[in-house]
């Protein structure tokens, strides 16, 4: 097994080497001179100069590229037009906003998921398991950005019971947290059923049955190891649309996260820091996925068994 | 199962055909899919949306980017059903004309992803050897990127416009169909009936069109149903982060960020955009469970 995680971490760094060599090529194959964007709209032409110089553009394309990495291996992303200081550190005190937002909605949202798909499933065709059908594909289907919204009208209009915009206090937090986690346990909560009701549908299910188990016996020991499965995976690669989610949910919610520096990034036409955002949230997803394989094969033999040896 | 035969045996006895022959897994998974009625209402929902959006011009009056201070600021009314925004636009018309812009990146891209995905995957999976694997790792790099943020870092280089938008979408979603079509052209090349087919001499193209290809429609379809929700989510999600459609242009995601300052005062400048994307997705997802289930042999109608 040993092996195979090994194979796999070493995998996940070539993918990383692609995507930050894709959003290198990107940025100078694409219209637009790189030395204008990078000194922002402002700047006149000796300035533009000057960038060229201080970011190498004047050097071949190959040795741009070679610096460029040996910048991002050092941890370094460049300096934001904008702010005029590195954007590592920029990026150091957002971090803590979209970590929190992510890790709160991602638990909250997949323990409750799990409870409903549980629950939905054992007691299939029956109200609860309606009901919850009703409200997953409800939840899965609006957009955050409407939930969001949604959830202002609601809490903070209409009852008054939490605040808006900011990050101030742990209230400020709430409205965030559970507009990405109602998404994430309407997906995990779906796929939960759909994935119980197979295992309890199996023949070693039924044998334990047979055997004379009581359902709680035959559900923890026998059902929930096997349904559990799956779902890991899907929850490692909802992180990707997760970020995106709190991209969104910080717009609507003015957290001072990663996601709000992308987006002044964007306006402030602040391309260093776009890009350097670009490339954490990126390498984030890939080691997300990274982790989500290796708890896989820990937990599924059959994986390492196939693809290890 | 009884009652799908059942119907079965209705059908054979009730329509006495030439042929005279049990309806085919199409004509079965119709009759599953008018079975379940609420994807049926769905559907009819769907269409009259579509309907409307297609026939704005007929339906309403207002222009809906045009200014109207006179009538601004009116909440909901006989006039005005969806009411007014801050420059008296009619809010019923920017939704009705903003559906065929977040509708056309919806269909457009996934279109435009079936039409590359698909051939990919058939190629992948039937011919197979290193060109199914230089595809595949291809198709493995792409799905490892987080769509959301390399979209914004694509349309953010290339300028906001709705074919850019198209554009992305489509790159991210080619993967999708060319890893199913690929999985269901393996395991149809290694059955009995396509072995059969070419001992008696049928060539590729044959084996591909006839029996290939319709084995792998109706997965096709359902993909291309619950794609289509996600295109339009994902086309609103950069409107509504300003990197869609430019301002006056009416946009379902872009409106919702328009309404989302006037929350306290104007709350239907969001709140009814926000209610008809919702509707469209929710209706698409549902269809789109419901095409699965009728095609899944295992689920009964």
């Amino acid at each position: 097994m040993g092996k195979y995680i090994l194979r796999r971490v070493l995998m996940s760094f070539p993918l990383i080497l692609t995507v930050v060599t894709i959003v290198f090529v990107m940025l100078r194959a694409l219209p637009g001179d790189p030395a204008q964007l990078m000194a922002g709209d402002r700047a006149g032409p000796e300035l533009i100069e000057r960038k060229k110089h201080d970011l190498g553009l004047d050097r071949p394309v190959f040795e741009q590229y070679l610096i460029f990495l040996r910048d991002l291996a050092r941890l370094d992303l460049g300096r934001s037009v904008k702010f005029r200081e590195p954007i590592v550190g920029r990026i150091a005190k957002s971090i803590p906003f979209t970590a929190a937002l992510a890790f709160l909605s991602v638990t909250i949202g997949t323990a409750l998921g799990l409870g409903i798909g549980i629950i939905t499933a054992v007691y299939q065709r029956s109200w609860p398991d309606r009901l919850g059908i009703v409200t997953s594909v409800f939840f899965y289907s609006i957009p955050t950005f409407a939930l969001g919204l949604l959830l202002i009208l609601i809490f903070s209009i209409a009852l008054r019971v939490l605040p808006v915009q900011g990050a101030a206090t742990w209230k400020h937090f709430v409205l965030p947290v559970a507009n990405l986690a109602v998404g994430q346990s309407a997906l995990i909560a779906r796929l939960t059923r759909a994935s119980m009701i197979e295992v309890l549908s199996a023949d070693y299910v039924r044998t334990a049955r047979a055997q004379g188990l009581n359902q709680r016996r035959v559900l923890m020991r026998h059902a929930l190891q096997n349904t559990l499965i799956p779902i890991i995976t899907v929850v490692g690669f909802s992180i990707g649309g997760l970020l995106g989610g709190a991209i969104i949910t910080e717009r609507i919610f003015g957290l001072p996260g990663v996601g709000s520096l992308l987006l002044n990034g964007i306006v402030n036409r602040d391309y260093p820091m776009v890009q350097g955002v670009v490339i954490l949230m990126a390498t984030a997803v890939i080691f997300a996925n990274l982790i989500a394989d290796v708890v896989y094969a820990v937990v599924d033999p059959r994986i390492r068994y196939e693809q290890g040896s | 199962m009884s009652k799908v035969r059942d119907m079965i045996d209705r059908q054979a006895k009730s329509k006495r055909t030439a042929s005279d022959r049990p309806p085919g897994l199409y004509a079965l998974v119709v009759m599953k899919f008018v079975g379940n009625r609420v994807a049926l209402a769905s559907s009819f929902c769907l269409i009259l949306i579509l309907l409307a959006v297609l026939f704005a011009s007929q339906i309403t009056s207002y222009d809906p980017i045009q200014r109207n201070a006179p009538e601004r600021n009116q909440p909901p009314s006989w006039l005005h059903p969806f009411g007014t925004d801050r420059i008296g636009r009619d809010i019923m018309s920017r939704v009705l004309y903003g559906g065929r812009l977040s509708l056309r990146v919806g269909f457009f891209s996934v279109g435009l992803a079936a039409v590359i995905g698909v051939p990919l995957g058939l190629i992948a999976g039937y011919v197979g050897g290193w060109i199914d694997n230089v595809i595949m790792r291809v198709m493995d790099v792409i799905q490892a990127f987080p769509a959301l943020i390399l979209a914004i870092w694509l349309v953010s280089l290339l300028g906001p416009n709705i074919n850019n938008v198209i554009f992305a979408i489509a790159l991210f979603s080619i993967p999708g169909y060319a890893r199913l079509i690929r999985g269901i052209a393996l395991s149809i090349r290694e059955m009995e009936y396509v072995m059969a087919a070419r001992s008696m001499g049928a060539g590729s193209p044959r084996i591909i069109f006839s029996h290939i290809l319709p084995g792998v429609l109706g997965p096709l379809i359902v993909m291309t149903t619950l794609s289509v929700s996600g295109a339009i989510v994902f086309g609103a999600s950069l409107s509504f982060l300003g990197l869609g459609v430019p301002p006056p242009t009416p946009e379902w995601g872009a409106m919702l960020d328009e309404g989302r300052s006037y929350l306290r005062t104007q709350w239907w400048v969001a709140v009814f955009p926000g209610m008809t994307i919702t509707l469209v997705v929710l209706v698409l997802n549902i269809i789109g469970d419901a095409l699965r289930d009728a095609l899944d042999p295992n689920v009964r109608a």
